[in-house]
Order: C-alpha cells, then structure tokens, then sequence
C-alpha cells in the first residue's frame, strides 16, 4: 500500500437547502482510500452514503453544497477545482457504477457509442483505437461476442449485462478511483453474486482504489478492506472490515449486524435483533450523538460532544462508549431492545 | 397428515406477448404447471428470482387473476368458482411496496377499515374501534390513525398494510416481497412483527421472496421456481441442509452472509440468462447448469419425490420411495414427458 492515499477527504459536509430549513445530509465525514484498498460505506437509507459518493464525484444536485476541510485526490487539491479541472478527472481517473444500469445508460445510444465516447473525449486518438479499447474491456467483464454488443442498444441486455457494460464504461480510461454505488442492488441474487466477485477480480487485478456503497452487510463483509459505518449523516465507526464485524463497538453497528437473518447462525422462526425508534431529523443544528435516542446506552453526556476512540489498529468509532463496553450488558437487556416500536 | 389448507394444482398461466406492432404476439408461460400447497399454520416460502413467475403465483393464489389452466383449491374447493368475497374474507395479501399498496388519499384508519365496509361489517364507529385495535395490534400507536400514508414511514406503512389484511381475520396471508423495500432493522421488525401475528392467529404464510436468508428463517417449507416451475420443493432446514437441485445450490451459494474473510463464492452460472418467450428446450435451467447432460436439452424432467422433498432434475432419476406427504402429489413421469413431447 503506497504511503499517499489516492482519496483523501477531511471534514466533508454536505448541505441541502429545502423549505423546512437546511438539512445536514453529510456531517464531517473523513474518508481515506489507498490504492488496491477496497473501503465500503455502509448504512441505511438516509445516512448520507450516496450524497457522500455524489460529493465525492462533484456530481451533487444543484440544492446541496459541498464544504470541505481538505479534498486531495491524488495530492491534489479539489476543493476549489473548477468545472473544467473536475470534467477532465471524472470518467477518466476517478469513475463511478451506480445502483440503476437502465437510468445510468442513454437508451438512444449504441454500448459502442457510449462507451467510446469516454474514451474519445478524454484520451483522444482513433475511433479504431477506442472500438479496440472497448471490445477487449467488453470481454474482460465477460461478455461474449462483444464486437456484435457494440452495435446494440441497452434495453437489449440483461440488468446483468447492462451492469457489465457499466463497469466496463468505468474502466475505459484506467481510473485510479472506482466509486460503485449499489452497483448490484438492481439484480437478482445469482447475478448480483457475479458482478461483485468481478468486480472484487478487477479491483485487485488493477490495483484500483475502490470506494462501495451499499447497505447490505453481507456484501461488506465479503469485499471490504475497511469499513465505514455510516448514521445520519456521520461516519460512527470505521475500521478493518474484520474488526467491525467481529468486534463492533458501536452499538449502532452491534444493532445493524443482529437485525439480519443469517442461515446456520440466527435460529429460524426466533424474533431477531431490531433497534428501536426512528432516524432523528438532520434538519437545522445537531448536539450530541444522533443515535442517542435509539440506544440502549444512553447517558446525559451523549447530548454533548462525542469522543472518537481509536484502537491499535486503527478501529475508530464515534461513541461514550470504550472499547468492548456495554457488550455484556446487551446481551441481558436485548429482550428490551426487540420491543415493538413506537 | 391434514390436507392443504391452499393448493395450487397444475396451475399454469399465460400471457400474450407482443414485442412491436409487427411482430406476431408470443406466449409467455409465466407459471407453468405448478402444484404446490401450503398446510393449516404453515409458512411456506417460495423463493427465484425476477421473471422466474412467483408474482404471478402470488396473484392466481389470491384469486386475482384467472389461471390459463390448473386449479387453485381453498379447503378443497375452487376458488375461482367461489365467492370473490369470501375469497377475499379468507386469503388477504400484503404486497412488496407500501407506498403504492397503500392509498395515498385514504386515512390509514380508512384503509384498514375498507375490508370490514366492503364486506359491511359493524357500523362505522365499530370499524373504527376494530382497524385501531388492529393497527396497534401491528405495532403502530392510535395517535397515527388519522395521518395518510405520506406522513408514515416505509416500515410504518409495511404495518398498515398488514393489519388491513388482518383486519378480516383471514386464515392466509400471501406476503409477496413484504420487507425488500425496507431497510434491514425496519426488516427485522416486521419479520418479528409477522413471526407474532402468525402464532397469535394461527395463520398460514405463503411468503415470497428472493431473499434466501429471510425465507430460511421464516419459511417451514421451500418451494423454489425457476422459469414458472418449482425446481424443488422441501423442509426449509433440509433444503438448507442438502440443496439437491443445481439451482437451488447456486442461490444458496449467493447468499452473502456477514462473515468477513469469506470473499465472493464463485456459483459457476453462465451468462446466458433464459429468455422467457423463448425458453431453451428440455431443463429451463440447462444453459446455465455446470451438470448439463445431453438429455436435460430434450426431456423436461418431472418434479420427484427425492428424499423428504420433491426436486425437477435428470441429477435424480429414481424417485425414492417415502412416505407421501398429503400436501403435494409429485407429478407422475407420464404427464411430464406429454409435456416434453408437445
């Protein structure tokens, strides 16, 4: 692992004018991706994952702004980067695979047509040249017979094939930084299977720095180097996906990783784990902890400001709570924590 | 052993399909053959993938749509030679997506009320009285009775629908895809909330789903479909414990349970995803199964007895000798090679 990251956000937030005031949908999100290094964002719907990557890509809807502490992509600086430094790297060296393959590919254009117009815009050179480019990506990400695939158009293909042909669009300039937006949620489940391990394949075979959102556990667990967990709007723990999953130290994660069924492991027909409550609002100004009101480890000092604990190997989480503590405890209280909620 | 309670008996159901205006309109077999049947205080889960015809299962059981052939019993009799409103007194169903089963311009005590007005049921007030008993009965308080589903969240919602198909006191309730709109810990609380109401009113499940590990941990039995038919049918803990068909094996090889250090399993599935207007010949799975013999390209094989289950695969020629169950009859191999040869 090279000692500069290829990511480097600091203090990233994200706001989003609506009627009812501003909303904080990212709130001081520090993220660092090395390259070869897999980092998934995890979470539920409405904790800022997507609004992250969409910062990440200066792809954000017109209402929501981006304020950063520090936004290095690799060593430089792109936090004051004009529209044409920022069209110049998306699509060539920092690319991105989002959930819906239909809505991400223009329905009105060959594959061929698509995909070598990333490359011709960026790379320049000969049609030739890109058509060559886009046949052999085309069969990298297995699919056959891809020179006739150049001719057709995507509602001819699969969702599987679609998403293909979107990995292989991301590919087409050699980028450094992959960001994948729920990039198998649209698909069956033997398909999203197949388009993760070629994803896994290709992101160590080219030494990518990969960035993947998604708020299924399972799929984090299989393909993350390092983890962030993510509530409302904060990164609450972050660390080695073997740590967090083995050893979560928030209890928001403990509650996330009991709430799935898991064969072999959760006991058919037995109530499983649930966290109680709702996601606070992230409209208007935020004291404390937001997990707070849902926590079985609530005390008064979660109102005020939250420590950020770091162990050894470089698990963070944001929480009163030390290493370890409250494990016990969980366990007897968890017949409270599967109460029906309010 | 009792009889089914709901049976579906060679049930098939067609579609005309026309791809443009000039091209001659093609049949599509959505469900095609199917016998299943699902016992007093059963869960019986019915898992594939998209287009493989479990929704329309879903629809024919509930009576809302007429089979192209075959017969779906309640209690032994044929539904659609029923009443439509009995029918509806004794077979209720909650859908996948809360924010469009629901009306928008209803009250939610409105909508849970709407079966007992149809079915004219009590007087207004007493209608009232029964959908807030029942919407508190799923875990939502009465203060929410008269907001409109707008106000509600995706998990709050996913409660309206089930006490309007509880309101009746149905004795089955075909959940089709009832928590993959929702988020996990919202999921986990309406598993548990389903778990309860199954045990508290002795009801029978038919739950569909694509999600295997929801369904090992709420089904009693398995039915999995591929391309309109049941591939395999067994105990949820034995399917789980010894997948026969290959299918079945390659859906339980995807799932992607939480364990780090795992990576993604290679299933070992071609691309090749079946066209349902143009089904291969013989086996449907055959283009994508690694065990492909030269006959499963020619003989459609019949669903056997194996074991304690039932599995369509030329694998598994001799069909062992068990017990018969009562609830399914295994189709005999007469009628599946009249199939094969028309």
């Amino acid at each position: 692992m090279s000692a500069q990251p290829v990511l480097d956000v600091r203090h990233l937030r994200v706001d989003i004018e609506t009627r009812n005031g501003t909303l904080h949908a990212v709130r001081d999100v520090s993220l660092q991706v090395h390259q070869g290094e897999t980092l998934c964002i995890v979470g539920e719907s409405g904790c800022g994952k997507s609004m992250t990557s969409l910062a990440l890509m200066s792809l954000l809807p017109r209402a929501a702004t981006r304020h950063t502490g520090q936004f290095l992509f690799q060593g430089e600086d792109l936090s004051r980067a004009g529209k044409r430094r920022i069209n110049t790297l998306r699509g060539n060296k920092m690319a991105m695979i989002f959930q819906e393959p239909m809505t991400a590919l223009n329905p009105a254009y060959t594959i061929g047509n698509q995909l070598t117009e990333v490359y011709l815009q960026h790379r320049g050179g000969s049609m030739d040249a890109a058509r060559r480019r886009a046949i052999n990506l085309l069969e990298k990400v297995g699919i056959t017979s891809a020179g006739d695939r150049l001719g057709q158009y995507p509602h001819q293909l699969s969702g599987g094939l679609r998403q293909r042909v979107m990995i292989a669009m991301a590919l087409m300039c050699d980028p450094e930084l992959l960001i994948a937006d729920e990039p198998s949620t649209a698909l069956d489940v033997t398909i999203q299977a197949q388009i993760l391990r070629l994803l896994a394949d290709l992101q160590k075979e080219l030494g990518l720095a990969m960035i993947l959102i998604t708020h299924d556990l399972g799929i984090v667990a299989r393909i993350a180097d390092r983890v962030a967990v993510m509530y409302a709007g904060e990164v609450i723990e972050e660390g080695r996906a073997a740590d967090v999953f083995d050893r979560p130290n928030h209890p928001y994660t403990r509650g996330l990783i009991d709430c799935i069924p898991v064969p072999g492991r959760t006991l058919p027909g037995q109530r499983l784990g649930t966290i109680r409550g709702t996601v606070p609002s992230l409209i208007g100004e935020f004291q404390g902890c937001a997990f707070r009101d849902r926590c079985p480890h609530a005390r008064p000092e979660c109102a005020g400001t939250i420590p950020i604990h770091e162990s050894a190997s470089g698990h963070r989480w944001r929480c009163i709570l030390e290493e370890g503590e409250g494990l016990a405890s969980e366990g007897a209280d968890a017949p409270a924590l599967e109460e029906n909620p309010a | 052993m009792s009889t089914p309670i709901l049976q579906a008996r060679g049930l098939t159901r067609a579609f005309r399909v026309r791809g443009s205006m000039f091209q001659a309109p093609k049949t599509l077999h959505a469900v095609n053959g199917v016998d299943i049947g699902v016992e007093q205080g059963q869960v019986l889960g019915v898992v594939g993938e998209s287009g493989c015809g479990k929704s329309t299962l879903a629809r024919m059981l509930l009576g809302l749509l007429p089979p192209s052939s075959g017969e779906v019993l309640l209690d032994g009799r044929d539904i659609h030679k029923m009443d439509r409103r009995e029918v509806a007194r004794r077979v209720q169903p909650v859908f996948q997506d809360p924010y469009s089963s629901l009306n928008p311009r209803r009250s939610i005590v409105g909508s849970v009320a709407f079966p007992l007005e149809v079915h004219g049921i009590g007087t207004a007030s007493e209608r009232r009285r029964k959908a807030i008993e029942m919407l508190e009965r799923t875990g939502l308080p009465a203060r929410y009775a008269d907001n409109t589903p707008n106000q509600l969240s995706g998990g709050q919602r996913q409660r309206v629908a089930i006490a309007r198909a509880l309101v009746m006191n149905p004795q089955i309730v075909v959940c089709d895809e009832p928590t993959s709109a929702l988020d996990v810990s919202v999921q986990a609380q309406i598993l548990n909330l389903l778990l309860d109401l199954q045990r508290d009113f002795n009801l029978t499940y038919l739950f569909i789903s694509h999600n295997l590990a929801v369904v090992e941990h709420i089904a009693t039995q398995v039915a999995v479909m591929y391309l309109g038919r049941v591939v395999e049918y067994n105990d949820t803990a034995e399917l789980f414990r010894q997948p026969l068909h290959p299918y079945t094996q390659a859906l339980l090889q995807s799932v992607l349970t939480p364990e780090p250090g795992l990576g993604i399993p290679d299933i070992g599935l071609g691309l090749s995803f079946p066209d349902p207007l143009n089904p291969p010949t013989g086996c449907g799975f055959n283009p994508r199964c690694a065990w492909r013999m030269a006959q499963c390209t020619r003989v459609q094989p019949g669903l056997l007895r194996h074991g304690s289950g039932l599995v369509a695969c030329h694998l598994y020629p001799e069909a062992e000798v068990a017990t018969p169950r009562g609830a399914l009859e295994a189709k005999t191999e007469s009628s599946t090679e009249q199939q094969a040869e028309a």
